[in-house]
């Protein structure tokens, strides 16, 4: 292993080993702070909570059981404001030659940037498949976790941390839904475009 | 929003002789209050960080995932549970009590075999899969200064406002 480089540090990515861990640390130290569990699509309830409507499922005393979540979701944007401003965290270093000679069939270009730009772009919203990635995709985030009562932070990482069986059959479905939207239908939208 | 309000008019009509029979449970936590907000903003701070260097935001590590064709994201999920679970174990065995003064309490998981989990779960999957980013990183990309996932964000609100309204007739 390298010797420690505070320069390589802040310019490199984590690695996964280092980030991992950092992650699974949160289970602990929020059942520490107040028996609450990491799961941040819950705070998509809350913000829908706190606007006006009669929706059961949505009335309910959002500031005392999520304001909290809602405020580590303020720490996100700080902390990922910061990695921007001051450690170098300003797109994708670099990824497997594979995934990007695969990408390059579908006409996506590897950019160094978080997502590619012929989808992620104010002016691509014209454009049906930009749309439906962004638009349809969002609302499958939105409806889906909430459907299934927790995404990748609350079934993934918290649920089988606490080695819950509901949790595992909630990843599997995650997954399933991934590999058919990376192998079937992102083909499908980003071959049309061209 | 005006739309999101009109719509929500006309189900209390509709679901509320429903919604009375099949799902009571509002699914919140048992309690409201203690939380030490200071810390919560800064685990989440600690969080955003590590999301942004980790490249765990990337629509590219996605899809590097999902076409296995790269152990990164594997790694970080793997270890974080690994770590999670050794680490709550601790938790559980050496502090009994929260910083809130109550009883340490590990949340039971829910029943495995419900529908919603498969469904919810695979549709869910599908929009992860699309805009490769899940909640989590959907924040921070915001907050890293990628304004396009306002959209995102908002259809992603709206996706959740959805479910909250078809809830009663959804089977879970």
């Amino acid at each position: 292993m390298e010797p420690f480089s505070m320069q390589q540090w802040i310019e490199q990515p984590w690695p996964w080993w280092v980030a991992g861990p950092l992650i699974g640390l949160m289970v602990p130290a929020m059942l520490w702070i107040n028996n609450r569990q990491f799961g941040i699509s819950s705070n998509l309830r809350h913000l829908c909570a706190a606007l006006p409507g009669r929706v059961p499922f949505l009335r309910y005393d959002w500031r005392g059981h999520g304001l909290w979540n809602l405020t580590f979701v303020v720490g996100i944007l700080i902390g990922a404001f910061l990695a921007g401003a001051f450690l170098s965290g300003n797109g994708t270093a670099g990824i497997a030659e594979t995934t990007r000679s695969d990408l390059a069939t579908l006409g996506v270009t590897f950019n160094g940037g978080w997502a590619p730009e012929q989808v992620f772009a104010w002016h691509r919203l014209t454009d049906v498949a930009a749309l439906m990635i962004l638009v349809g995709g969002g609302f499958l985030v939105g409806f889906g976790t909430r459907y299934a009562a927790g995404c990748t932070s609350g079934h993934a990482i918290t649920g089988l941390s606490l080695g819950h069986p509901a949790s595992l059959v909630a990843v599997c479905a995650f997954f399933a839904g991934g590999l058919v939207a990376t192998h079937w239908i992102l083909p499908l939208l980003l071959g049309g475009a061209g | 929003m005006s739309e999101l309000t009109s719509i929500t008019d006309t189900s209390t009509t509709e679901t509320s002789p429903t919604e009375t029979s099949p799902i009571q449970d509002l699914e919140l936590p048992s309690r409201t209050g203690g939380d030490v907000y200071p810390l919560f903003l800064l685990l989440g701070v600690f969080f955003g960080i590590v999301a942004i260097k980790s490249e765990i935001v990337s629509w590219y590590r996605m899809q590097e995932m999902f076409r296995f064709q790269a152990f990164h994201m594997y790694g970080i999920i793997g270890s974080a549970i690994a770590v999670g679970a050794v680490s709550t174990r601790l938790l559980r065995r050496f502090v009994p009590k929260t910083l809130a003064g109550d009883a340490l309490h590990i949340p039971a998981g829910r029943d495995p075999r419900s529908p919603r989990l498969v469904i919810g779960g695979f549709l869910f999957g599908l929009g992860w899969g699309l805009v490769g980013a899940c909640p989590g990183p959907i924040f921070a990309l915001l907050g890293n200064g990628m304004g396009i996932m306002a959209v995102v964000l908002v259809s992603a609100l709206a996706g959740t406002w959805t479910y909250a309204w078809l809830r009663p007739h959804l089977p879970h």
